[in-house]
């Protein structure tokens, strides 16, 4: 009773009006509605010369968006829940330094040209395997010895990912200047030169990925209070928390070698998904990750394209962006 | 009946439990006492099957007869056992509704029916919170979330109910309450409880059986009146220890 009285009244009257928060399902649709909107403009707008080149060039980013909003957003939100840490993303893991250390290699032993002359369905292929086997062998090496866990194996991928830096940074410094040049190209992310004949494939396994996860929405929920009550509740920690690390290595793999590394697209998505879904359930939380993280990049991309014509510049936009939004939560939070 | 046949466990290399072999009675309130490292909660979190031990093995009754804790598919177990470790801490906006519904998970795998959801009213009710289940479990007080991770573990509406130190940052009126409603669950439920508990007499109010571990070894067990004797609890606690009969019941004098 004491403390009823000490805490201030609020105004009354304004109760009635109070705006009540929309469901995740009405955001969502929000969302959704204006990436399609963004879409067709995207497709349709400002076209010059010929339509259907106009129209074939832009097919195929999208499809690379597509797939690179997919599978970076839901695979930090994943990493993210399972690890049950929201500064973190995939990119800790080091694949991204797989993929420029074999890059640099490529580079270093059969020239520049090696790059262009190899592109096609194969490579994606091939580059994408390579780093879902390093992420497996980490795992599997890290998850079966005695003393292994989340901490350890987070780690040990921080480090072997610094050491693949400074090797490939190394190999770098030994390149010609137009080696080298050919090769720095690929180190960023672009979506304005994806080789089309391998985004049938990549949507496709997006596709299946989406599909598996969807069917774990619930467990995933479950994961994210943590091994003890998730086992409590009848979940085999270990064994789903490597099934969810190898799908968010695999989607990882096959967007950075679709597209190149993204160091913080994904963290950016799922940071402001989180907030604007206003949901902790996966089953809310993963459709909006893909819906703004795809949002996000087609919104950029069509206005560096038709306001700044700088379109080549979508990603360093985003890290820059996500690298504030980065400093801005950990400020805010005082910790990791 | 929850049977324990040998059971060791180590961390890191170092044994720190066992080898124990003992039975939990069916039925009512089991305590575990025990100075600090005595192997309370190892033992009870190795029951629960959070830790793997070394050897041995943990047998309960299962829905469809016995059920080996640690040989048993987790998903198999969890709705037959439930444990609650003595720290849960995360950084979900979830509420306390929401939190207690995630016991009902062994049973509807994530899509609630009529029944979970009367199963979740009826723990929230039994723990006092119909009042918080709006509420997000960041705005709650130490006590409050307590109760709403037992009554997680509750909704859960498992045999048997393991529970590391419930008391933990409950001052005397919520320890009281919440060794009734315990009591309420055991009872009325007909639920076994078993849990550690640090205070000694709090233990012997509450329980009907209480079980002393030392070192890592069980050292005594028996009802509370057989145990709340100078002579167990001194050997039990290392420590000196008078009892006295307080309104028809022991109670122990330990504060030197």
């Amino acid at each position: 009773m004491a403390d009823t009285l000490l805490r201030p009244r609020r105004p009354r009257a304004l109760r009635p009006l109070r705006w009540r928060a929309p469901s995740p399902r009405a955001r969502t649709a929000v969302v959704g509605v204006l990436l399609a909107v963004v879409v067709l403009a995207y497709l349709f707008a400002f076209v010059r010369g010929s339509f259907e080149y106009a129209l074939h060039r832009r097919l195929t980013m999208l499809g690379a968006m597509l797939v690179a909003g997919f599978a970076q957003s839901v695979a930090t939100v994943l990493f993210q829940s399972v690890t049950r840490n929201r500064v973190l993303t995939p990119s800790i893991m080091g694949l991204d330094s797989v993929y420029v250390l074999v890059q640099t290699a490529l580079v270093v032993v059969w020239g520049g040209r090696v790059l262009t002359a190899t592109d096609g369905l194969a490579k994606v292929v091939v580059q994408t395997l390579v780093m879902v086997a390093f992420a497996t062998v980490l795992f599997r090496w890290l998850f079966t010895a005695r003393w292994g866990n989340l901490n350890v194996l987070l780690l040990v991928g921080v480090t072997l990912g610094m050491a693949f830096d400074s090797l490939a940074t190394f190999l770098q410094r030994v390149l010609s200047p137009t080696d080298y040049d050919l090769l720095s190209l690929r180190l960023f992310a672009r979506m304005n030169s994806v080789d089309a004949a391998s985004l049938p494939l990549a949507l496709g396994v997006c596709v299946l990925a989406g599909w598996f996860v969807a069917r774990r929405v619930h467990r995933l929920d479950v994961l994210q209070l943590g091994r003890d009550v998730a086992t409590n509740l009848g979940l085999d920690h270990r064994r789903e928390l490597t099934t969810v690390l190898v799908v968010v290595s695999v989607l990882i793999a096959l967007s950075t070698a679709l597209v190149g590394p993204m160091t913080f697209f994904g963290f950016i998505a799922a940071t402001v998904a989180r907030q604007l879904v206003g949901s902790e359930r996966h089953v809310h939380l993963l459709p909006m990750a893909f819906l703004f993280g795809t949002l996000l990049l087609v919104g950029l991309q069509f206005v560096l394209e038709h306001v700044f014509a700088a379109s080549g510049m979508l990603t360093v936009v985003l890290d820059v962006v996500g690298g504030g939004l980065f400093l801005v939560l950990l400020l805010r939070k005082g910790r990791l | 009946m929850i049977t324990v046949d040998g059971v060791s466990t180590s961390y890191g290399g170092t044994t720190v439990l066992g080898p124990v072999s003992l039975r939990f009675p069916d039925h009512g309130i089991t305590s575990l006492i025990g100075s600090n490292g005595a192997g309370k909660s190892t033992l009870l979190t190795t029951v629960g099957r959070l830790l793997v031990p070394d050897t041995g093995s943990v047998v309960l009754d299962g829905p469809d007869g016995p059920l080996d804790v640690h040989a048993t598919r987790s998903r198999d177990v969890a709705t037959a056992l439930a444990v609650l470790r003595q720290e849960n801490h995360f950084d979900l906006r979830l509420t306390v509704r929401e939190l207690v519904s995630f016991g009902r998970f062994p049973h509807s795998r994530g899509r609630p029916g009529a029944e979970d959801e009367r199963l979740v009213d009826q723990a929230l009710d039994l723990l006092d919170l119909l009042d918080l289940q709006q509420r997000p479990i960041d705005q709650l007080s130490g006590g409050q979330r307590q109760r709403a991770h037992v009554a997680m573990v509750l909704a859960q509406d498992t045999r048997y109910v393991l529970l590391d130190e419930p008391l933990n940052n409950l001052d005397m009126k919520h320890a009281v309450r919440m060794m009734r409603r315990l009591r309420r669950a055991a009872d009325d439920l007909g639920k076994s409880v078993v849990m550690v508990v640090h205070d000694v007499n709090f233990a012997a109010r509450w329980s009907d059986h209480l079980i002393a571990l030392r070192d890592g070894e069980v050292v005594a067990q028996g009802t509370p009146r057989e145990m709340m004797r100078p002579r167990v609890l001194e050997a039990v606690f290392d420590t000196p220890v008078d009892v006295h009969e307080i309104d028809g019941r022991p109670v122990a004098v330990y504060f030197g």
